[in-house]
């Protein structure tokens, strides 16, 4: 019954996205009250749309729930022994699941554009509701026709397939969903750049509204990739963080994109200025997330993350993307010339460094993109098979975001429209000659002269030392004295930025040091051993064998001391990795046991067993890893407090305010 | 004119979107049309662990082998690596690593750690069998057989559960026949 009445759910949801995506749209080119009463009609079908997402989606995670096998999806990636927080995970573990999943976010978003925007027009509303209701209804044809993720099993199955053991884990059960509420996101940004061109005006206000939508989606992108960055380094066993997949990279290339997005939405709002590229970024954004969804959707490209891949459905995304990024894309070129420039700009001016990070940004994200595709575009043109490594990618990003780092620095400082370069050097020669010698001289209190490490290390500290120079000059009166009660006087935008920026600091210090200092050992070990990595002694005290509710494990058991101290004293850890092997599928796993800390992570994970007693064992101390983390969670507080700006609300407030007093007064 | 450069994304996108198309045809998990059922192109490459010694297929010849393309720069090689250690434990099969674009230093490094279920390891430091065989990325499995003739193309990490259902299956077939 559940199965069904999902389907039902899902077919109506189709239904009422075509006449979302029609209707308003059309009324939005009328007249008079037939206009007007068309248009009507968009925000009880968004939110409809959205209760019907949300009934399929929970239709589908009850029947994970209960383990029903007599529908295929679960059949294939459930098992009874699966416990029920990863049941509810599979939901989204495989194709037709993370598709619903995407409609279910989409059709979730276009609700919440629904209830939040009062304040905007009702042309433009109607515009935005329609455009995002086209692509849901998309998406809902993809899942009704090619992955139906309600398809019976008949006979029914005894037991299911089981999970991959690979997604059996707390970091993938949420990764997923914050990932596609910056992915799906990033529609808002397109609806409102395909609406703002059909009316053909950018204005401050639409900026304005366009902004917190995208700050928001872009926050969630950075959790959702900076969790499956921390599943990689744990989950996978070997200490990694980053390795440049097409799957990584899939989402990694709309964050470029949306980074640079929120920047130029910034001086659109401000300066009136940057428009027809902010829209170009908008439909970019957007695009690429259509694009990632195809690279894992499709199987073109080989990847360690391809789960769940079918080059027939392919067909379909490649052909939606077509319509969708395609007509956009005509539809800006038919428009952009129309929208003006703006102000101008002199070549040193808060605009003119927004430009110049934001070209680095896209012109990152197009590294990035002809390193994915240049495998297969090698391929068809029949020069052969390729594999494109972590060297392109590291010698092609790094150098394009070193000058974004510096510029990034400056930016907050530099005044709109004109800045002064003897003004900038003075504010900030301070900062400068400080980061400058603290990177200097920090690696070598530790182990000496380090190029690479104090380039890294200047940056953090650079960005740094600017956002304390901007936060002093806020917090300065006109007596020239700091004060805290200044704090209030500011938009919560400005701390946000600040906040944001902070982030990449501690993200850029933890990927240097971290990357400088690591300690990693490959060991044979036997029970008893002890062995010394950098600061620690760690002691592999015995191996027991473990029973998981649906897997079969060897547990290692390891003490980490401090080198050098007393061999019976208390430990600093006990560390117990493990050595898995899941019933359903014979699949091995490496679990790996880490000692997390602000400053270091001592990582242990057992490679493969010796002679006797003895096993491989892999020992990592991390320096400050945890700070790559830690940095992403700050950028995306600061884009969530930047989000909060009352600025963004006082609109609705007004008008809320207006409409109360009009039936007073009338 | 100046209108013009609004049309250039398009342009690009219109680009991709072919490439994209035509990649679809070409699943790049699939055999090329080319190997097919064709001879495995023959090569003679320094043995990683005694550089001094050539190996070449030939040395295979009568027996049906797995070649297994890797590195240790390779992140999706270490996830199928034990799936091997655990192969090479049966014995059912030899199994050739060809250390694709990866210096024999740390090729040995790698094994040294991690177990060594090859029978026979070569450096390929170059990548120009890789060429030869059509390797898209590391890690890339063939079946040979005792004719030296490639049967099977694997693309990516092999699981348990394909060494249980294709590799061994298809194996003992053509050792059988």
């Amino acid at each position: 019954m559940i199965a069904e009445f999902g389907q039902y759910m899902l077919a109506l949801a189709f239904a009422v996205a075509v006449i979302l995506g029609v209707l308003p749209l059309a009324g939005s080119f009328l007249r008079g009250s037939t206009g007007a009463r068309l248009m009507a009609v968009d925000r009880p079908a968004a939110l409809l749309l959205a209760a019907l997402g949300i009934l399929a989606f929970v239709s589908l995670a009850t029947l994970f729930a209960r383990n029903d096998f007599s529908v295929l999806l679960v059949a294939m990636h459930s098992n009874l022994q699966l416990p029920l927080p990863y049941r509810i995970a599979a939901t989204w573990g495989s194709h037709e699941g993370s598709m619903l999943l995407w409609v279910f976010i989409l059709s979730f978003w276009t609700g919440a554009v629904a209830i939040f925007s009062s304040s905007l027009p009702d042309v433009l509303r109607a515009r935005i509701l329609s455009t995002l209701a086209f692509i849901a209804a998309g998406f809902l044809l993809f899942l009704l026709f090619t992955s139906n993720p309600f398809e019976r099993l008949m006979p029914p199955a005894a037991d299911g397939r089981d999970l991959n053991p690979m997604l059996q884990d707390p970091g993938m059960v949420f990764h997923p969903p914050l990932l596609y509420m910056g992915y799906v996101g990033l529609s808002v940004a397109f609806a409102f750049a395909v609406a703002g061109m059909i009316q053909g005006r950018f204005d401050a206000a639409w900026a304005r509204w366009a902004r917190p939508w995208t700050i928001v989606a872009w926050c969630f992108l950075t959790l959702g990739i900076a969790l499956g960055s921390i599943w990689a380094y744990y989950e996978l066993g070997w200490g990694g963080w980053w390795f440049w997949d097409p799957v990584e990279n899939a989402s990694f290339m709309p964050w470029l994109v949306a980074t640079a997005l929120v920047h130029s939405l910034a001086v659109a709002e401000k300066r009136g200025t940057f428009k027809s590229w902010t829209v170009l970024l908008a439909i970019l954004g957007f695009g690429l997330s259509l694009l990632g969804t195809f690279i894992v959707r499709s199987g073109v490209i080989t990847s360690v993350h391809a789960f769940a891949t079918d080059p027939a459905r392919g067909v379909f995304i490649l052909l939606f993307l077509t319509i969708v990024v395609g007509g956009s894309l005509l539809l800006f070129a038919v428009r952009a010339p129309t929208i003006g420039n703006g102000p101008g700009f002199a070549a040193i001016s808060r605009e003119a460094l927004l430009l110049s990070n934001n070209v680095l940004l896209v012109v990152a994200m197009a590294a990035v993109l002809l390193g994915t595709l240049y495998p297969l575009i090698l391929d068809t043109l029949d020069m052969g098979k390729i594999s494109v490594g972590p060297p392109y990618f590291d010698s092609v990003f790094v150098p394009l975001m070193a000058p974004a780092l510096f510029l990034m620095g400056i930016g907050p400082i530099a005044r709109w429209k004109e800045a002064r370069l003897p003004d900038l050097y003075a504010r900030l020669r301070w900062a400068l000659a400080i980061s400058v010698m603290a990177a200097l001289l920090l690696p070598l209190t530790v182990d000496g002269f380090r190029p690479l490490t104090s380039i890294g290390l200047f940056f953090a500290l650079w960005i740094t030392a600017c956002v304390l120079v901007a936060v002093a000059d806020m917090l300065r009166g006109p007596d020239g004295r700091l004060s805290l009660r200044r704090f209030l006087l500011h938009p919560a935008s400005a701390w946000g930025m600040h906040l944001g920026h902070l982030g990449v600091a501690v993200f850029v210090a933890g990927v240097t040091i971290s990357n400088s200092w690591s300690v990693d050992r490959e060991l044979r070990m036997e029970p008893g051993q002890t062995v010394v990595l950098g600061d620690y002694a760690i002691r592999f005290t015995g191996l027991k064998p473990l029973t998981g509710p649906n897997y079969d494990s060897t547990q290692g058991r390891f003490e980490v001391r401090r080198a050098g101290a007393a061999a019976d004293g208390k430990p600093l850890a006990i560390l117990s990795p493990e050595k898995r092997i899941y019933r359903a599928s014979g699949q091995p796993m490496t679990e790996a046991a880490i000692d997390r800390g602000l400053t270091r992570d001592v990582y242990l994970s057992m490679g493969e067993p010796l002679d006797g007693n003895a096993w491989v064992v892999r020992a990592h101390v991390k320096p400050f890893i945890n700070w790559i983390w830690l940095g992403c969670l700050i950028m995306a507080v600061g884009g969530f407090v930047s989000a909060a700006d009352r600025r963004y609300r006082q609109h609705a407030v007004r008008r809320r305010a207006a409409a109360r007093i009009v039936p007073a007064s009338a | 004119m100046k209108a013009l450069r609004f049309i250039i994304p398009a342009i690009v996108f219109a680009a991709i979107a072919w490439f994209l198309l035509a990649g679809l045809d070409r699943n790049p998990r699939d055999l090329p049309s080319q190997l097919k059922d064709k001879p495995a192109p023959d090569f003679s490459l320094p043995v990683t662990h005694d550089p001094a010694r050539n190996w070449s297929p030939q040395d295979l010849r009568g027996r049906v082998w797995l070649l297994n393309v890797w590195g240790s720069w390779c992140a999706a090689c270490r996830i199928e690596h034990p799936v091997w250690n655990e192969l090479a434990r049966s014995g059912e099969i030899p199994i050739v690593g060809l250390a694709w674009k990866d210096l024999p230093e740390n090729s040995l490094d790698w094994l040294r750690r991690l177990g060594n279920p090859y029978t026979v390891v070569v450096s390929d430091v170059e990548g120009r069998v890789g060429i030869d065989y059509g390797v898209y990325g590391a890690p890339e499995t063939f079946l040979i057989d005792g004719d030296g003739i490639i049967r099977y193309k694997h693309v990516g990490a092999i699981t348990p559960e394909l060494v249980r259902t294709k590799l061994l299956p298809m194996a003992r077939q053509l050792g059988g026949s």
